[in-house]
């Protein structure tokens, strides 16, 4: 059963429904992002309708793999999560902070850069990501120093979640208690129904703007049918995750073992290119640069995705602390899994398996924390 | 109002890519041309006043004794020397020479070979004279051609990342066209170019050069695990920067 409906009983609607609400959201002045077929891959992007969704498509996933293939049916959210996150429109990888110029004296004029003019509409947010979001929300958002775009685009977004109904290879957020099913920080939330001759989906509302949303479009009433079907989706999803993470007892288990053989091991296969951290949904870190026009007139600060895996990350007067792929590796993989929990009390980590995926030589860190384990024991 | 910087272009053996970069450079080049004082750059002028300079670009690499003896007269002449290009930095395509005998070349290309005297090997310029910055890409890049240029005029390190071209192609929103199967060298190579190649759904092929640290023994066996043989991997190293110590070990590993 679903839980308490605080907000409103759950709904059932239509595909021509579904392209109404996406309507409805562009008329609310909102920028709607969603997941679109390019360059070989699911990715998210502005959409204007249900057509741009990549109906009838999934992914097969594995380390270091991503094909797409047909389905059989025609689900418009019949896949897993692709190579982009939210955190591409949340935390943007490349703004300005601000900018600078000589006015016509000799003073210095500042500009700290606009806030984005239109709020964002998310359409297809998995629980993963909703878990993920609620994470950067500790980073950039709750803390001493909350980053001012990430909050001005933060605060305004509207989200449709998605249950997820195919798990890829790579899924484990079972493990990391991040998953299937979206229980909060979402506006509304779809599970996508599909019978013989019936497409449906079945929406749950989690705020007020839900609720006044989910009015403006023709709906009715959930029957028992429809929720026992979306209970036997999500169940099927838990118990198709491809990988496992135990968690018991990992924080101690990686802060323990700093010299652990196994981080020669990964060293000798981790390229130290950086892309598990740009792919991770929960990886915040940026750069500053600082730069200015020969003629010494305007500069400018711009804000970059950065990576632990940089020499330049951890530079230092004298030189990169973490100067080796070994120490690097670990770092990300004890911040992400164990450090994590002791700064923001909470894993890094909610089992989306991007890092996985994408990593060009396949680095499974699902593998990598269980040869850990295997070779220590739990320290109890 | 101080007196500009004085500027020098130089070209050893190359191909006046990395020297186009910078007549390239548009409405920044009227900047440029109000910022320093073009002294010497044959390929834009033929106007050439004498040094010392401040800033000396160098392209190309070092292939002949003349070239050797002109190089340590053109460190000698400047505050600054800043190698622009593959060919300045490692020697370039034609350090190809370095894995073969250059007289075979010689005969094969010229009718009349006894004209050519050339060195045994193509090197870059830091093997000859201290090189206070080296600018890497085949061609350099426009945009960072520029940063380097403005921070030495600022007296300011320049901002140019040595980490691989991952990093540009995942803020870029590319998808990673060697998860999608095919051998890629960005996970190597240094980040500069803006990750083109990638964002129109072919491999990167290195010409920017080994990054930071680079792991090419592990990409090799990615590469292998998706089809690449023993010749095509020694190959794509062999091409821009091939003479570069960690893709010259790679490659080499691959010879027999």
């Amino acid at each position: 059963m679903m839980e308490e409906a605080k907000h409103g009983p759950p709904a059932l609607i239509g595909p021509d429904d579904l392209e109404l609400l996406i309507q409805a959201l562009t008329h609310s002045g909102r920028q709607v992002v969603g997941p679109v077929l390019r360059d070989e891959a699911i990715v998210y992007d502005h959409i204007d309708s249900i057509a741009d969704l990549p109906a009838g498509w999934t992914d097969r996933q594995a380390p270091g793999h991503y094909t797409l293939e047909p389905r059989a049916d025609a689900a418009v959210f019949g896949y897993a999560v692709g190579p982009h996150s939210w955190k591409r429109f949340l935390h943007p990888p490349v703004q300005t902070v601000w900018s600078a110029s000589r006015d016509a004296g000799d003073g210095l004029g500042f500009d700290l850069a606009p806030d984005p003019a239109r709020p964002y509409a998310f359409v297809g947010v998995r629980a993963c990501e909703l878990r993920a979001i609620e994470i950067q929300d500790k980073v950039l958002r709750d803390g001493a120093t909350p980053d001012r775009a990430y909050v001005a685009r933060r605060d305004r977004v509207f989200i449709v979640a998605v249950n997820c109904s195919q798990p890829a290879e790579t899924c484990f957020c079972v493990s990391m208690d991040a998953g299937p099913r979206a229980k909060t920080g979402f506006d509304l939330a779809l599970t996508e129904l599909l019978d013989d001759d019936l497409h449906q989906f079945l929406v749950e509302i989690g705020s007020e703007a839900g609720a006044q949303m989910l009015a403006g479009i023709p709906h009715r009433q959930a029957d028992e049918t429809a929720l026992s079907q979306a209970n036997a989706v999500l169940e099927r999803t838990s118990a198709g995750m491809g990988r496992r993470m135990e968690t018991d007892g990992i924080k101690e288990l990686l802060q323990n073992n700093p010299d652990h053989p196994r981080w020669d091991d990964v060293a000798n296969r981790c390229l130290s290119c950086g892309n598990c951290t740009m792919v991770c949904p929960t990886c915040f870190c940026t750069t500053a640069e600082d730069t200015g026009d020969l003629a010494n007139r305007t500069a400018e600060r711009v804000q970059k995705w950065d990576s632990c895996f940089s020499l330049d990350f951890s530079y230092i007067r004298g030189g990169s602390v973490r100067s080796s792929t070994r120490s690097r590796y670990r770092q990300w993989l004890t911040h992400k899994l164990a450090n994590w929990i002791d700064q923001f009390g909470t894993s890094g980590c909610v089992g989306c398996g991007r890092c996985m995926t994408w990593c060009p030589v396949g680095i499974d860190l699902t593998e990598e924390a269980r040869a850990i384990r295997a070779e220590t024991g739990v320290p109890k | 109002m101080a007196k500009l910087s004085r500027l020098a272009v130089w070209k050893f053996a190359s191909c006046d890519g990395c020297q186009l970069t910078l007549l390239d450079c548009e409405d920044d080049l009227l900047d440029l041309a109000g910022a320093v004082d073009v002294a010497y750059f044959p390929e834009a002028s033929s106007k050439m006043a004498q040094g010392p300079y401040d800033l000396s670009l160098v392209e190309g690499s070092i292939t002949t004794a003349h070239d050797a003896e002109q190089i340590r007269d053109i460190r000698a002449q400047s505050k600054h020397l800043v190698t622009i290009g593959a060919c300045a930095t490692s020697g370039g395509i034609q350090a190809l020479r370095n894995f073969a005998d250059v007289s075979d070349f010689v005969a094969a290309v010229y009718a009349r070979p006894d004209y050519i005297d050339t060195l045994e090997t193509s090197t870059p310029i830091s093997a000859h004279v201290t090189v206070d910055f080296e600018l890497q890409g085949c061609p350099i890049d426009k945009r960072q051609l520029l940063e380097v240029i403005g921070a030495f005029l600022a007296g300011r390190k320049p901002v140019i990342p040595q980490y691989s071209v991952c990093f540009e192609c995942k803020r870029r929103g590319n998808t990673c066209v060697m998860v999608l199967g095919e051998p890629c060298l960005g996970p190597v190579t240094q980040a500069g170019c803006g990750a083109i190649c990638p964002a129109y759904r072919r491999a990167c092929y290195g010409c920017f050069g080994p990054m930071e640290a680079p792991n090419i023994p592990a990409l090799s066996e990615q590469w292998r695990q998706l089809g690449a043989g023993k010749r095509q991997i020694r190959d794509v190293l062999r091409t821009f920067y091939g003479w570069s110590d960690p893709f010259r070990r790679e490659s080499e590993a691959h010879d027999h």
